[in-house]
């Protein structure tokens, strides 16, 4: 399986780490978040079988964590972006 | 007194007794390790200061200006190094590089630089992370081929990336693409590195 790194261009994914469901960015906020709040963003997940938004590290290059948008089914990757980008786009919105 | 306790000697400084500390190169010897293989050679770089720096959120633009001014060029692009004297630089992640001068004329680099940058950027002491290995010659090519996926021979000078060889992380700077290449790894596995580095040599060579 291949990444295309926003900056680098087409990488192995074995160069990369995965971590999960991309939704773990969103942290609740820890002034307002109730009990339920937290157990939902700590265990639940979708488990989609089809496209799936995740983290992925760059372990072996320039260590820069990326949101990629990858289907479960067919390992096809519809979109790469730096996640420092999606969460300063995040942070904005809040 | 033990046996181990008196084989350690001694030179008193001022009020104190302080240990006789021989520097020792990233393998452990006095001087650093040369390997020759059919006319690629690969020499131990004992004499590199390193600094990383790590550009603070919302000080880019001041940052970038004072790298500038630091290196006499603009901080190198991604993807790329910027192979000068005194300072060196490459860049290792977005608003992130390592920046590189001669030991003997700036061992505290990490201050130098901290002190051009100030609250715009975070600066580490490196320099005795790494440990660095230049090879040289025709035929250096193959060697890389063997050793990392990195596309060595579509790089040119000025290239730099980041990537595993021997799985341990390092980078991959290309002085020429015909004839130097500039490798820098973890300074804890230096003689894994050098052994994955001379096997790779024997074999491709």
């Amino acid at each position: 399986m291949i990444i295309n790194h926003p900056l680098l261009g087409p990488r192995d994914s074995a160069e990369f780490v995965y971590l999960g469901d991309a939704s773990l960015m969103e942290r609740p906020d820890p002034e307002t978040a109730s009990a339920e709040d937290w157990h939902a963003y700590a265990y639940l997940r979708d488990n989609p079988a089809g496209p799936h938004r995740e983290l992925w590290w760059h372990e072996g290059g320039d260590r820069s964590w990326l949101v990629v948008t990858r289907n479960t089914v067919t390992h096809e990757i519809t979109k790469v972006e730096m996640a420092r980008d999606v969460a300063r786009k995040l942070g904005s919105k809040a | 007194m033990s046996k181990l306790f008196r084989l350690i000697s001694w030179t008193q400084k001022g009020d104190a007794n302080v240990h006789n500390l021989t520097p020792i190169t990233a393998l452990g010897a006095d001087t650093p390790r040369i390997d020759t293989v059919a006319g690629v050679t690969c020499t131990e770089v004992s004499d590199l200061a390193l600094a990383s720096v790590a550009v603070r959120l919302g000080h880019e633009h001041a940052a970038a200006k004072s790298l500038k001014s630091l290196l006499n060029a603009e901080a190198p692009d991604v993807g790329k190094a910027l192979l000068a004297q005194p300072y060196s630089a490459v860049w290792v992640g977005p608003d992130q590089w390592m920046v590189g001068a001669d030991t003997a004329s700036h061992e505290l680099l990490a201050d130098e630089v901290k002190t051009a940058l100030g609250a715009t950027a975070s600066v580490t002491e490196q320099t005795d992370a790494w440990c660095c290995f230049d090879l040289m010659g025709d035929g250096i090519g193959g060697v890389m081929e063997l050793l990392c996926n990195v596309n060595f021979r579509a790089m040119q000078s000025g290239d730099a990336a980041r990537t595993s060889i021997h799985h341990l992380g390092c980078f991959v700077v290309c002085g020429d693409p015909h004839g130097f290449v500039r490798i820098l790894g973890p300074r804890a596995s230096a003689g894994s590195l050098h052994h994955a580095i001379v096997a790779a040599m024997h074999s491709a060579l």
